[in-house]
């Protein structure tokens, strides 16, 4: 289980304040959304959280103990592009952190590790709905479908954490709510604890189990700069007759969803990911 | 119909591919034939059937000196030099490139005196390598190295940098280390742009390799066609340019078309 907690964090870029101190704290298998305008500072939040930011001031901590300052194994990640390697074919993309774990020398497997790996691979595919499609490369499949290629590859490596910028902004309606039927499936049958940004409101009340809205309360251009978002839970008058404070809101969503209960405790995202999902209808390629 | 919007077709492309080198062709041969018919010993534009003749001399026919076919001992002397350059060129464009692009700390340390040493006119080295190294295969080797390596370093290095973040950032959170970073995602993706930089690479190669020719050798294209320019004999030279221009849309055609075997996702990973 493993909670994360913003600890009074700030972000500044020279003079340019981003975010004000930030007190945060996400309950283990909670589906965050964080939503708010352009330029709020909520990809700056995921990116600290990812640990490709340091926080300027102020710490962030994962399962207590303080994150490190790059990218790790614990928190798996999909962007809105390029979140997979164009030279590699589905399955070697699913497979390769399994590679990556397991072969330091060359990142490679072979025999019969390879296989087992390989055999790993394809029940994820399958599970979200990529069966079929093992041997194309990315720039063969549809958008649609190189986000549940995202998917899988990140689950394969089994974060305790996934962050999602915006994973589904360039999706089709359509499409789009298939792919959130099946991220609904992984959050409520992993131990897996979910950040995602996004642009859409409906999207994050739909999926959330609690929404984070970034706001900026000081918006003339010359306290831009100066101020950035924060989190804190005042009103609107008090904060604007507080230096440095802000009405970035925080919602409990109705009605209260909650993650199944593990069948086996807390066991690793991926493995017990058995879903029965029907292959993807949007496997058109583009173009 | 507009302009823009015409296109030709498949027959119309290739007439049309095929129609400057036929104007060349007939241009060459009405400027050869008027020549020749006011003077039949011309030697600045001779008629194919010289040139025929002289490259059945070249490339058929034993030298009497040295027992030799001294074109095909002229190519060979040529491409191997050339290749063998253009092999340590890419070599090191791949290591120094990517340890540039992918990690600030050398990218910090030795992008500026590549930058910097990439403005060197290579030709100007061509003295200093000559002292240094002796006139014989070392110096010219040396001398398309330096011409083409420090140019495709950079662009390797650039083209590292041009990697989406994206997929550096989700590559450490599969839990890859930095040289398995290196290995699996940036440097196979390298290699196709790579052959692109190559194939951009041959024109200056070729360039060093005759000028050094030109200067001091005993043997190669470029030596040949400089040495018999003493006796004016375009019918040796022409033929001898039309075949380092061959073997040179050879190269680029080998390299583009290993570009497409070897490196299938390429084409749909660049379009995208």
């Amino acid at each position: 289980m493993t909670a994360i907690v913003f600890d009074k964090v700030w972000k500044e870029y020279g003079d340019h304040v981003v975010l004000e101190r930030i007190e945060l704290s996400i309950a283990p298998r909670s589906f965050v959304a964080l939503v708010g305008p352009s330029g709020c500072g909520k990809t700056t939040f995921l990116r600290m959280l990812l640990g490709e930011e340091k926080p300027t001031r102020g710490q962030i901590l994962v399962g207590g103990v303080p994150l490190k300052a790059e990218p790790g194994a614990d928190r798996g990640v999909v962007f809105q592009r390029y979140s997979v390697f164009p030279h590699l074919t589905v399955l070697q993309n699913v497979i390769i952190g399994r590679e990556f774990e397991e072969s330091p020398l060359l990142g490679k497997l072979f025999g019969f590790r390879r296989r087992e790996a390989e055999a790993e691979a394809r029940k994820l595919l399958d599970a979200v709905g990529l069966k079929g499609h093992e041997d194309k490369y990315p720039a063969a499949l549809s958008g649609g479908m190189q986000q549940r290629l995202a998917l899988a590859q990140a689950l394969n490596r089994k974060p305790k954490i996934l962050l999602l910028d915006e994973p589904f902004g360039a999706l089709d309606p359509g499409i789009r709510a298939d792919i959130h039927v099946l991220i609904r499936r992984i959050w409520n049958e992993n131990d897996l604890t979910v950040v995602m940004v996004t642009h859409d409101l409906s999207e994050a009340f739909r999926l959330g189990t609690r929404v984070i809205a970034f706001e900026r309360p000081r918006n003339r251009p010359e306290e831009l700069e100066r101020y950035g978002a924060t989190l804190d839970d005042v009103s609107v008058a008090e904060a604007l007759s507080k230096a440095g404070a802000s009405v970035t809101r925080d919602f409990d969503v109705w009605p209260k969803k909650v993650a199944a209960a593990l069948p086996n405790g807390a066991a690793g995202a991926g493995a017990q990911l058995d879903l029965k999902l029907a292959p993807a209808n949007d496997s058109q390629a583009p173009g | 119909m507009r302009l823009i919007n015409i296109k030709p077709d498949r027959t119309w492309t290739f007439a049309l591919a095929v129609l400057p080198f036929l104007a060349l062709l007939v241009a060459y041969l009405m400027g050869s034939a008027m020549r020749l018919a006011e003077n039949p010993n011309d030697k600045l534009l001779p008629g194919f059937g010289a040139m025929a003749e002289a490259v059945k001399h070249m490339a058929l026919q034993p030298d009497p000196r040295s027992g030799i076919y001294l074109m095909w001992n002229d190519t060979l002397s040529s491409l191997s030099l050339l290749l063998t350059a253009l092999a340590v060129s890419t070599l090191i464009a791949l290591v120094v490139g990517i340890l540039i692009g992918l990690l600030p700390l050398v990218g910090a340390t030795f992008g500026p005196v590549v930058a910097v040493a990439s403005m060197v006119p290579p030709l100007a080295l061509l003295p200093i390598l000559f002292i240094i190294m002796g006139l014989g295969d070392a110096a010219k080797i040396a001398l398309i190295v330096i011409g083409t390596a420090l140019k495709l370093v950079r662009d390797v290095a650039l083209r590292v940098k041009d990697l989406p973040r994206e997929q550096i950032i989700k590559a450490q959170t599969l839990g890859a280390s930095t040289w398995q970073i290196g290995t699996r995602v940036v440097l196979p993706q390298m290699l196709p742009r790579l052959i692109d930089a190559v194939r951009l690479e041959l024109g200056p190669a070729w360039l060093f390799l005759i000028a050094a020719e030109a200067i001091a050798a005993d043997a190669g294209l470029g030596y040949r066609i400089f040495l018999v320019r003493r006796y004016l004999a375009m019918d040796v030279i022409i033929p001898y340019v039309i075949w380092i221009t061959l073997l040179a849309f050879l190269m680029d055609l080998a390299l583009r078309l290993l570009q497409q075997k070897a490196f299938p996702w390429f084409a749909g990973a660049r379009a995208a």
